[in-house]
């Protein structure tokens, strides 16, 4: 039957998708469809959680079990269900606002845990659905209606974050790079662990050009370089620039400047450099990275441990509740 | 000598233990608690402890407390006055004595009164010499010089021989108390012994000497002129164990699970005095109970909520603040429609409040501390024991009509511990029924709506993830039948509507409340939760005594019993005794326009018998 073909419309609901036009979540949306294709589930086996914002209207749009909850919860929430049914495939898609700001606490636990979760943060660096308020994720001195003179928070590196938490892997989108926002959704959805998938995407009402750095057609590619096990990290529209060791950090440099021995080869399993690259932002000269940044398949996840312990606790104690109900002193009148 | 003491036989006796809060009073307490009810007779008690682990010892806020009355009939309370005071220090002396009945037994320790330690209390001479506690028969007793003796073969550095001064007053109680001495010794054995969890031979032997001098000291002294005994309780025939509130809500968790044949889930984040529930059901993995300690209250609800839509039995648990943090969760829960029970162990509040004593002020949060119009079944606990049925029947609840249900228990039951009669699994009512998941096997030809309803109960069809075909979204939005999100007005009219009848139509079904005492008359005194033995011991005695009192206890506080509305009406006035500013009363009022007299005490502490005597005769004009 055609429509238990895993395809990207196998997945696709009915509902009229009611983003803005020229938003970033239709990207994304996409992309995250193909994830699901390759993580090779039926739809009645896929649940996927949101909180609240722009983003979290993305399960009405998916023909799955969706659950659109409160705002900021919705690792909390999913990781409920992934060990409520660890049989799921289950898949969180927050925003900035919702993952780093009132939901921060429960984002690090999960990637703390390595839950086997597919977690997506669309990134705009805005508040979307309450019309435009900066969030953790906004540049210092960028303009919105809550800072009409300029942010003056200290932005945060949700990946560096993850990475400081243990995390098993991290990667990072951009809404105009389709492919590679495919790319990450695939491999993220084969993961097993806490997927740590960071998409940049556009608003086009309230913060349009959030990344126009990096989607420049003339000179976007200086300022990014997407990521590729086992390849040298050499970037730039016409690849003239790569990255190298500068002591225990990494610099850019020219090509043609050094030797191509110390052109530093991508290991998406080396943690050190994995923290290393996801902090790298242009206003350090440094690229910002794009693709698989680190993955590593070795950790167990929380949710394995949660039943292997249930388990070996039956294996080795093996009481039912009528025996927990009668221990201790009993006696009979 | 032991001739000198003369048997003689008590109805009740309220036995208090007070010491230092790292001497072990909770454990002494609870094994007396375990000697009385396994030698026949009812028990009831209250743990008191203060907030920090180790406040400075031999200081009044470092006094830890542990309360229960044994008695040869049926046992309502931790009781009134203890008629024993075991006070195992200065501060302990100072903290309790004034509490002890007129011509009370005090119990203490006099090699701890030290210049210093009477000093640190303000003890300006010593009580025991003074005269200064002539109203009491106290019992100056030199444990540690009698302990250090006893235990003088044994290579043990004497503060570690001092420690075993609980089983030697455990010895002196259980010879005072006429009680079997094959029981303690057992127990011994069974906490240290070889085949214990953590065996500690010396510590075995120690106590097991220890506690033979207490038995000893009570034989040969002639300080004690009278000793007590106590027929056995009439009580229900059948199996029983004593249990702590706590761990009975753990056990009705797992149990409720295996009977609706749902993995028990519950999500939750330490909080006091609710901790010990979590601890108790941490340990039930064996049983596949899944507990996800979180990191806040609000992951703690959020993980249940999760499991539930996954389609487990879930629950949280939680005590006041904690359950402020869960407010919007918990609306979620209702607005999905999904089964959640939420354990709520009361304490004193507001904010922080008291978080170690006991209070019922969170009924009016129970019941209003969510946005929007949003009800909730409530149940109640009235005792440690009925704890375990309550969350049972919550759970029912919770899956029959998919809600939230709310189990309010609070620090007293919770803590306070109590004979339970152990049901069989076979006998507990099986839940598969009400879980009823949308199958499409079950439908054939129908395709799956998301809210649409059982007519009678009003409960949605609920296909949970993994069940073939039957993906679909919710959400918190307001949504239409078909769980499509919907700003329609009238939608919107129609689902705050349905959701309350929901609830309001649950009261149909409730048991019908039942009256003790004559069902119509001059003052009707109305319990919830905690208060019921208070209330019920009192209303027993006014019975007793001839007065025109009748008791009602609520089990399910929201919505009320069907008939509670008709049952008021028969009586001149009605009091309702709370451990809060008169959140019920407030509640009586609004549902029932009647006048409705609230007894108010938030002291930490449970309502003692005489309390509600009291009013009842001042009330009648007596």
């Amino acid at each position: 039957m055609a429509d238990t073909q895993l395809t990207k419309k196998y997945f696709a609901s009915n509902a009229e998708v009611k983003w803005c036009p020229g938003c970033g979540d239709y990207a994304i949306m996409n992309a995250v469809r193909q994830g699901m294709v390759a993580a090779g589930k039926p739809r009645d086996e896929v649940a996927i959680v949101s909180g609240i914002g722009c983003s979290s209207r993305f399960p009405y749009y998916m023909e799955t079990y969706g659950f659109h909850t409160i705002h900021g919860r919705a690792a909390a929430i999913a990781s409920g269900v992934k060990v409520g049914n660890p049989k799921l495939d289950v898949w969180v898609i927050s925003g900035d606002g919702d993952s780093t700001a009132i939901g921060g606490n429960h984002f690090i636990h999960a990637v703390r845990r390595n839950i086997n979760l597919n977690y997506v943060l669309i990134n705009n660096k805005i508040y979307g659905l309450t019309k435009g308020q900066y969030s953790p994720c906004s540049e210092m001195g960028q303009i919105s209606k809550t800072s009409p003179y300029g942010v003056i928070d200290y932005p945060m590196a949700p990946l560096k974050v993850a990475m400081g938490l243990g995390a098993t892997f991290i990667a990072r989108g951009l809404d105009a790079k389709m492919k590679l926002s495919e790319e990450i959704c695939i491999r993220g959805a084969k993961h097993k662990g806490f997927s740590m998938m960071e998409i940049y995407a556009n608003c086009v009402i309230y913060n349009d050009g959030a990344h126009k750095q990096l989607v420049d057609k003339a000179e976007g590619d200086n300022h990014c370089i997407v990521l590729r096990n086992g390849e040298k990290m050499i970037f730039g529209n016409e690849e003239q620039f790569c990255l190298v060791q500068d002591g225990f950090a990494i610099k850019a440099a020219k090509v043609a400047d050094v030797a191509e021995a110390d052109i530093l080869v991508h290991d998406e399993t080396n943690a050190e450099v994995g923290t290393l690259l996801a902090g790298m932002r242009p206003d350090n000269g440094l690229p910002i990275a794009l693709g698989i940044i680190y993955a590593i398949e070795d950790k167990k996840t929380y949710d394995d441990m949660v039943y292997e312990q249930l388990a070996a606790v039956k294996a080795k104690r093996g009481r039912s509740v009528d025996d927990i109900m009668r221990e201790g002193h009993t006696w009979t009148v | 000598m032991a001739e000198n003491a003369k048997l003689t036989s008590a109805e009740q006796i309220v036995v208090k233990f007070t010491g230092d809060s790292g001497d072990g009073m909770q454990l002494i307490g609870n094994q007396l608690t375990a000697l009385a009810a396994l030698d026949g007779n009812d028990v009831n008690s209250l743990p008191d402890y203060p907030s920090e682990i180790r406040a400075p010892t031999g200081t009044i806020a470092g006094v830890s407390g542990f309360q229960m009355c044994l008695g040869d009939h049926k046992i309502y309370t931790a009781g009134d006055a203890p008629d024993v005071l075991v006070a195992f220090n200065p501060a302990a002396l100072k903290h309790s004595a004034k509490f002890v009945k007129a011509g009370g037994i005090i119990i203490t320790n006099s090699d701890s009164f030290t210049e210093k330690a009477m000093t640190k209390v303000g003890y300006e001479s010593n009580p025991l010499e003074d005269g200064s506690l002539a109203g009491y028969d106290v019992k100056a007793i030199p444990m540690f010089t009698l302990v250090r003796e006893a235990l003088a073969d044994m290579d043990m550095p004497n503060p570690a021989k001092d420690r075993c001064k609980n089983f030697f007053v455990m010895g002196v109680l259980c010879w005072l108390f006429n009680k079997q001495q094959q029981l303690v010794l057992d127990f011994i054995q069974e906490k240290f012994g070889p085949n214990a969890k953590k065996p500690k031979i010396q510590i075995a032997e120690a106590n097991t000497k220890a506690f033979k001098a207490g038995l000893n000291f009570g034989e040969t002294t002639i300080m004690f002129q009278e000793r007590y005994d106590m027929g056995a309780a009439q009580i229900e025939k059948g199996l029983y164990r004593n249990i702590t509130g706590n761990d009975a809500a753990a056990i009705a968790i797992a149990a409720a699970g295996h009977k609706a044949g749902l993995q028990p889930f519950i999500g939750s984040y330490p909080i006091t005095p609710a901790t010990d529930l979590l601890h108790l059901a941490s340990e039930f993995k064996d049983a596949g109970l899944v507990t996800m300690q979180m990191e806040d209250e609000i992951a703690g609800i959020c993980s249940a909520i999760g499991a539930s839509c996954a389609g487990n039995l879930a629950f949280t648990t939680t005590s006041g603040p904690g359950l402020a943090l869960k407010t919007e969760a918990a609306g979620m829960a209702l607005i999905l429609e999904v089964p959640l029970v939420i354990v709520n162990v009361q304490r004193g509040g507001p904010c922080t409040g008291l978080p170690t004593k006991t209070e019922q002020s969170d009924l009016l949060q129970a019941m209003f501390g969510r946005n929007g119009d949003s009800y909730m079944p409530i149940i109640a606990a009235n005792s440690p024991a009925d704890c375990f049925d309550a969350t049972f029947q919550a759970a029912k609840i919770a899956l029959k009509y998919r809600t939230p249900v709310v189990v309010l228990t609070d620090g007293y039951i919770g803590q306070g511990s109590c004979p339970w009669k152990v049901p069989t699994m076979d006998e507990l009512e099986d839940l598969t029924p009400y879980v009823n998941f949308w199958k499409p096997e079950d439908h054939p030809g129908e395709e799956y709506v998301s809210y649409k309803r059982d007519p009678e109960t009003l409960a949605r069809d609920w296909a949970i993830p993994g069940t073939k075909g039957c993906q679909h979204r919710i959400g918190t939005l307001e949504k239409d039948e078909t769980g499509a999100v919907s700003h329609d007005p009238m939608n919107h009219h129609n689902m705050t509507v349905i959701r309350k009848a929901k609830i309001d139509n649950l009261a149909a079904v409730l048991p019908e409340a039942e009256i003790n005492g004559a069902d119509s008359g001059k003052i009707l005194v109305i319990s919830w939760g905690g208060t019921y033995g208070a209330v019920k011991g009192a209303v027993d005695r006014l019975i007793a005594d001839g007065k025109s009192v009748s008791g009602v206890n609520l089990r399910w506080v929201w919505p009320f019993p069907p008939n509670l509305g008709e049952i008021i009406s028969k009586f001149d006035k009605v009091l309702v005794p709370e451990l809060n500013m008169g959140q019920l009363s407030l509640l009586l009022r609004a549902k029932f326009l009647v006048d409705v007299q609230s007894l108010s005490k938030v002291q930490g502490d449970p309502f003692r018998e005489y309390e509600v005597i009291d009013k009842v005769n001042e009330m009648l004009g007596e």
